[in-house]
Order: C-alpha cells, then structure tokens, then sequence
C-alpha cells in the first residue's frame, strides 16, 4: 500500500495536479463543500427546519458589515427571522446530495446497458441506441420538467427525474468505448481462457474505460446541481420543507423587492462557488485524461 | 438525397408519435382531470357524469386513440383556466419567446464567435486564459440567478431598464414583436442577456476545442510547410474546417435555448409559451401542458432535421446513407 501511495505522489498526474492553479482551486473549493456540508450543521447558530427557533423579533436583519446587522445572524436573516448561512448550510447539503446520489444512480445504470450493449450488439443495442439518440434529441432541462410537472415536488422524485435524462451520457460514451475495447486481444485472450461474458465485461473491459467515465461522472455533478436548482427555482423540484440551494434563492427573489436582496445573491453566490469549483476539477481531468492533447 | 429525405421524415414521424405515447401516458397517471372541471360542489353522480361526458371512463387505449386523432386534427384541448384551445394559446406566445431566443441567439454568436476563434490561435495569451476562465464561470452560473442580479442592478437600483413584462409591439407580417418599439427592446436586453449568457460560454469553449484540433492536423503542417501565410492559413483554412461541428452543436442549442426560456421567462414576466407552460404546471392545466410539449417536441426533431441537412451541405465527407 504504502509504495503504491508513493507511486502516486511521483506519478505524472500528481504532478501536473499541484502545478495546476485551477485544479487546485478546484480542490479546495469541493473540499470546503463537502467540510462545510458534514460539520457545518454542528456551528450553525440555528437549525433553519425547526420551526420552534425562529424568531420573528430576527426577520429582515441584513448581513453583519451593514448598519443594522446582528453578529449571530453573519449572512442576515430572511422574512421570517430564519438565518441565512444556517439555510445555506443546510440547502448545500440537500444539492450535494441529489447532485451525488442522481451521478452515481445513471453512471451505475448507464454504463452497465453501455457495456452489454456494447459488448452484445444485436437488437439489444440498436434498441438502447435509439431510445439514446430520442432522449438526446431533447434539452433535459426539459424531460425533467416535463416528469417532475407530472409526477409533483419531491426528493426522492427529483433524483428519479434527473437520474432518467442522465443515464444517456454515461450509456453512449460507454457503448461507443466498448466497441473499441472489444476488438483488443486481450479481450479475445479472455475468451480463449474460457471465461463467460460478463465477468469478461466487469473485471476486463470496465477498467479500461474507466477515464472517460471519470471525466463525464465529475462534470456530471456540476450539471445535475444546476439543473436541480433550476427545477427547484421553478417551483417543481425539491419540497419547500427542505429547501436546496435553488429553491432559497426563489424564496429570496420573492421579497427582493421589499430590500432583502442578500437572501437571494448569497445562495446563488453558493451555487455558483460549487459548480465552478467542480467544473475546474472536472476541466483538469479531461485534459488530463485526454490522450490527443499530449 | 430523396430517398435520405424520406428516411429522414419516417424517422421523425416515429419520433413524434414515441413522444405522443409517453406524453399520453404519464399525463394520464397523474392528477384527475374530471376534479379540475367540475365545480367544487359537485356530487359523486355529477363527477361520474362528467368522467363519462369527457370520455375518460374508457380504456386507455382508446382514450389515447381519441387523442391521437384530435392531435391529427390539430385540436389539443382546452385549457382549463383560460378555457379556450390550448393550441392557441401557445400559437399566440410563441412569436414572444422566438424573438427571445433569436436575440439570444445573436447575442451569443456575436460575443462567442471572435472570443472563441482567437482563444483557439493564440491559446496561451492572456486575453485567452482569461476568456477560458470566464466561460467555464459562465457555465457554472445559475442563469435564474444571473437574472435576478441582473433585474436588482439595472432595474432596482439604477432604474435603467424594465425588469418585466414585453413592453409596446408593433406588429411584422401581422405578428406583434416587441423589439420593434424602443420600449419593446428596452424590456428584451435584459431576458436576452440571461439567456445567451450559458449557450455563448459553452460556445466558446466548443469553438476554441475546435480550432486547437484543427490547427493540429497535418493539412495544416503542410500549409505551412508549403508557406502559406499564417493569416490566410488560419482563415481559409483552419477556420472553414473547424466550424462544421460548430453548426450541428448550434442547432442543439437553439432546442435548449427554447427549453431554458421557461426559465428566463418566468424571471422577467415575458409573456411567452415558456411561461405559459411554467404557469400551467402550478395550475396544473393539463392540455396547455401536453400542447407544449407536442409543439415544441415538434420544433425539435424539426430544427434536428434541418441541422442534420446543412450539415451534409457543408461537408461533404458526410455521405447520405
């Protein structure tokens, strides 16, 4: 173990990391998330869901710097008198959640049909292409829209909804690297020795297309956080009782205008931060894990 | 290139038909439409008349038949809030979210194009990191959130542009625009900018892979082998030849421009069918909705249709099959 971490630090992809400043602001900036998402609920001066802590006496306090700001609410407090850091902390959680657990759910799905379809071919795979090239025909903003209108708010509907225009990506990338793989000699050598189809796939072909499938899964995040707090801005995506990053900027912009404009930039400043700092890294590793570009 | 064109057109067909089926369906397993009609004071007889009245006693199957055959027709349905033909309503809409869209689209292409071209010449210039930096931000934005910082700096605080609504339209070949009048466009900048913000910063990042690739490839080596010059090897021939992905993505992203007008409709109160759909899911008015996404399921495999075929006009390795 320990001389395999060696290799690690000396390996060229180490190397180019610490030299990278995107990567590394990457880094840190997913790094804070993910700290401030599983110790943030133990410092947040307020649990923003329970009901019995707000104080309506605390509403319409703004951010600590300005005249008028209260230290224990740092960000300002809403209409309500909820404090808006402990809301952010808490809605950050709910977007890594369904941005982690919709990105592992389709790349799971999608690339064990991108690897029997790959590897089979047949009407199996012509059938799946297809059901593919419709999907992608149409922006997935929308097919989710269109099943989170159907179905109503939820979480565990929502991570179903983008879990089905997900899938797609992780399949065709899958497929169309399998065809390649499948024609190599080792998979033929695999075969000689006898061994069936599909630990031929799992233990011999999957690890060899596993870069691509890194690349995709990490920008995949990125993009499943931005369209769950679109859907949740629109009022059909996560339940007002557990409010994501998206749906505390929609209840900002509704008393925007009464002057509260912290309750809406600071969530989406949130949003952004998390987003960009996934795409740095996931920008890193495509170039990277891109074998055209050395 | 007939029969190409025909393939073409059985093809989307089918794919029409597939959405109709899956729109059908999961509409029909959700919400009870006989509840939205009826007055709330109805009795139970009075509900199972109407179920029967609107034919939605039936099997599923012919009820889908009726809905086929009325979709042929052109009739959609009515709306249960306006009460008058869904399609209408979209019709009426849809010249306020394409203009949307179109300026977007001009937008986006105005800005991405030389960024795009000159991140990829010259890639290691400081003007292009910094461009690179800005357009993976971009794509890192929330465009509702961009919006609304939009909507309180320019409207709010410095009172210089409308924040909702259309404004004054004039009328072109019959059909009201609102960029006609100058207080018309005055309301579109700022629904404009917060759609083609995303589309020109991934447009950018495309455009730059593209040239980057190109540049690499050995007709270019030869060129400059041959010394051709580096201005007019970078325009006839590097430029020419890493556009050609460019349109195909391009028509995609009109599809998701339209898709993400919901969005930006909903922001600004622009009166368009992305709106209308938004607003009709929170009503749950269910034929506006199925409209919607018919027509503009409709537009897409259109819009697919007609990048595929400039794309064969533009490059002639691509070979019709």
């Amino acid at each position: 173990m320990s001389a395999k971490k060696e290799g690690f630090f000396k390996s060229e992809f180490f190397h180019n990391f610490v030299r990278s400043p995107g990567a590394l602001a990457g880094l840190f900036i997913v790094t804070f998330f993910v700290v401030l998402v599983t110790a943030g609920p133990l410092f947040t001066p307020q649990n923003p869901y329970d009901i019995g802590s707000l104080d309506l006496m605390d509403a319409f306090k703004p951010p600590v710097w300005m005249e008028g700001g209260d230290p224990a609410f740092v960000l300002g407090t809403d209409d309500q008198g909820r404090d808006l850091l402990s809301a952010m902390v808490y809605g950050s959680r709910i977007s890594l959640f369904i941005g982690l657990s919709v990105v592992v759910l389709s790349c799971v799905l999608g690339t064990f049909l991108g690897l029997v379809a790959g590897y089979f071919g047949g009407r199996l795979d012509s059938l799946l292409m297809r059901v593919v090239d419709i999907q992608l025909s149409f922006p997935a903003m929308l097919v989710a829209l269109f099943i989170m209108a159907a179905f109503g708010r939820g979480l565990g509907k929502l991570v179903t909804a983008l879990t089905i225009v997900g899938w797609v990506l992780y399949a065709r990338t899958v497929r169309g690297s399998v065809l390649v793989e499948k024609k190599k000699e080792y998979v033929d050598a695999a075969r000689l020795i006898g061994l069936s189809p599909f630990p031929i796939i799992l233990r011999h072909v999957l690890p060899n297309i596993l870069t691509p499938l890194i690349v995709i899964a990490t920008i995949h995040v990125g993009t499943v956080i931005l369209t769950e707090a679109t859907l949740s801005y629109l009022g059909v995506g996560v339940p007002v009782t557990r409010p994501s990053l998206g749906l505390l900027v929609k209840n900002g912009y509704d008393v925007l205008f009464s002057g509260l404009w912290w309750s809406s930039v600071f969530p989406g400043m949130f949003i952004m931060l998390l987003v960009f700092g996934i795409n740095l890294l996931g920008d890193f590793l495509r170039d990277e894990f891109n074998p055209r570009l050395k | 290139m007939l029969k190409y064109l025909l393939k073409r057109l059985v093809q989307m067909i089918v794919v029409l038909f597939t959405v109709s089926v899956i729109v059908f369906l999961v509409m029909s397993f959700t919400g009870d439409p006989v509840l939205m009609i009826v007055p709330p004071t109805a009795t139970d007889a009075q509900i199972a008349e109407a179920r029967t009245a609107l034919g939605l006693d039936r099997p599923l199957w012919v009820q889908y038949g009726v809905f086929l055959q009325n979709l042929l027709r052109g009739d959609l349905g009515v709306s249960y809030i306006f009460k008058r033909p869904a399609l209408t309503l979209i019709v009426e809409r849809m010249p306020a979210t394409l203009e949307l869209v179109f300026f977007s689209v001009l937008l986006s292409l105005a800005v991405a194009l030389p960024c795009g071209v000159y991140a990829g010449a010259r890639p290691n210039s400081p003007f292009s990191r910094a461009v690179m930096g800005g357009s993976l931000l971009g794509i890192s934005l929330p465009s509702f959130w961009v919006g609304i910082l939009l909507i309180f700096y320019f409207a709010v605080e410095k009172g210089l542009l409308p924040s909702s609504g259309r404004g004054a339209t004039a009328p072109l070949f019959g059909i009201p625009f609102a960029f006609l009048t100058w207080d018309g466009f005055r309301h579109i900048v700022l629904p404009a900018v917060t759609l083609a913000l995303g589309t020109l910063a991934m447009l950018i990042r495309l455009i730059r892979a593209q040239i980057m690739e190109v540049m690499r490839q050995d007709f270019i080596r030869f060129a400059r082998a041959k010394g051709v010059s580096w201005r007019s090897l970078f325009f006839s021939h590097a430029l020419k030849n890493a556009l050609v992905p460019v349109v195909t993505v391009f028509g995609m992203q009109i599809g998701s421009l339209i898709a993400f007008a919901t969005v930006t409709e909903t922001i600004f109160a622009w009166p368009g069918m992305g709106k209308l759909l938004v607003d009709s899911i929170n009503t749950a008015d269910r034929p506006v909705i199925v409209a919607y996404l018919m027509i503009v399921a409709a537009m897409f495999v259109l819009i697919n249709f007609i990048v595929d075929i400039v794309y064969t006009l533009i490059d002639p390795r691509i070979d019709l099959r």
